[in-house]
């Protein structure tokens, strides 16, 4: 087998996640391209298993630990959205008040 | 091109495509399943390079529980049904950037790589790829333990609004 095919497939998974944390502005979809990202390293990773050989098949359990990172990321990601969401009635990642001190009642919305 | 190369070729066009679809569509649950054909042609890919173990640790916990996590959050923050018109921001400098990562490192790692053939590996059983986990990966294995008790228990802390709430809040 060709070696590239996987390197280039993984290369515009990258590329398609990067458009797509930029381009999104639901958080949501902005988790799913973040999902998409690590799949390309993880491909990257699975690869150089096959390209790279004396390293004792490391990127496979490499892939493992991405994969289980991933899970933890989308868990504590989605709570965040969750709770702003119940906060803001809004997920939309451009509309976030980084510097609001946050001294209204939950549940009501912030004016602007 | 052989049989692999063939296979390599098809999942990697079917990962590319609907990755593609997954950030450009404008209906959020349907972004999500492209995302279920996306991942699930990845871990065909992981087949096809003999990594079997981790294809079906993609299946299960990328397909299985990932997107199903994804889709709930789609539900409950009350997603229109139909297409949304304010998924997106500008497209310019999202595709500049995206297309500049993208196409570069796909022409650094064509470069590095070029034709040559490499042998298929044998298919990689559970039995290799716990011996690497418990022989040479035991710590990162425990730090991984830690990490995910501790992603549980902010997830929990998170998602409880009687759990930090401020004091402010409850005097008045």
């Amino acid at each position: 087998m060709h070696a590239v095919i996987p390197y280039v497939t993984a290369a515009l998974l990258f590329g398609l996640g990067v458009y797509g944390v930029l381009r999104r502005r639901n958080a949501i979809l902005v988790l799913m391209a973040v999902e998409l990202m690590l799949n390309a390293v993880n491909l990257i990773f699975v690869t150089a298993d096959v390209t790279l050989r004396g390293n004792g098949y490391g990127g496979g359990v490499f892939a493992l630990f991405v994969i289980v990172l991933a899970a933890a990321e989308v868990g504590v990601g989605l709570a965040i959205v969750l709770q702003y969401y119940r906060m803001r009635h809004a997920v939309a990642v451009d509309e976030v008040q980084l510097d609001a001190t946050n001294d209204e009642p939950d549940g009501e919305r912030v004016a602007g | 091109m052989t049989v692999a190369d063939v296979l390599l070729v098809a999942l990697g066009v079917i990962a590319v495509g609907s990755g593609a679809l997954v950030v450009t569509s404008t209906h959020l649950v349907r972004s999500g399943l492209y995302l279920v054909i996306s991942l699930g042609a990845v871990a065909g890919l992981y087949l096809v390079l003999g990594a079997e173990l981790v294809a079906w640790v993609q299946v299960l916990v990328y397909v299985g529980a990932v997107v199903v996590l994804l889709l709930f959050a789609v539900m409950l923050t009350r997603a229109p049904i139909g297409p949304s018109t304010d998924l997106d921001r500008p497209a310019w400098a999202a595709a500049l950037i995206g297309a500049g990562v993208g196409l570069g490192l796909a022409v650094l790692l064509a470069d590095a790589y070029r034709w040559t053939r490499y042998a298929l590996p044998a298919p990689g059983t559970a039995d290799r790829m716990g011996r690497q986990l418990f022989g040479a990966w035991v710590l990162p294995f425990e730090v991984i333990s830690i990490l995910l008790l501790a992603a549980l228990v902010g997830a929990i802390v998170l998602s409880r609004p009687d759990i930090g709430a401020r004091p402010a809040s409850r005097e008045g």
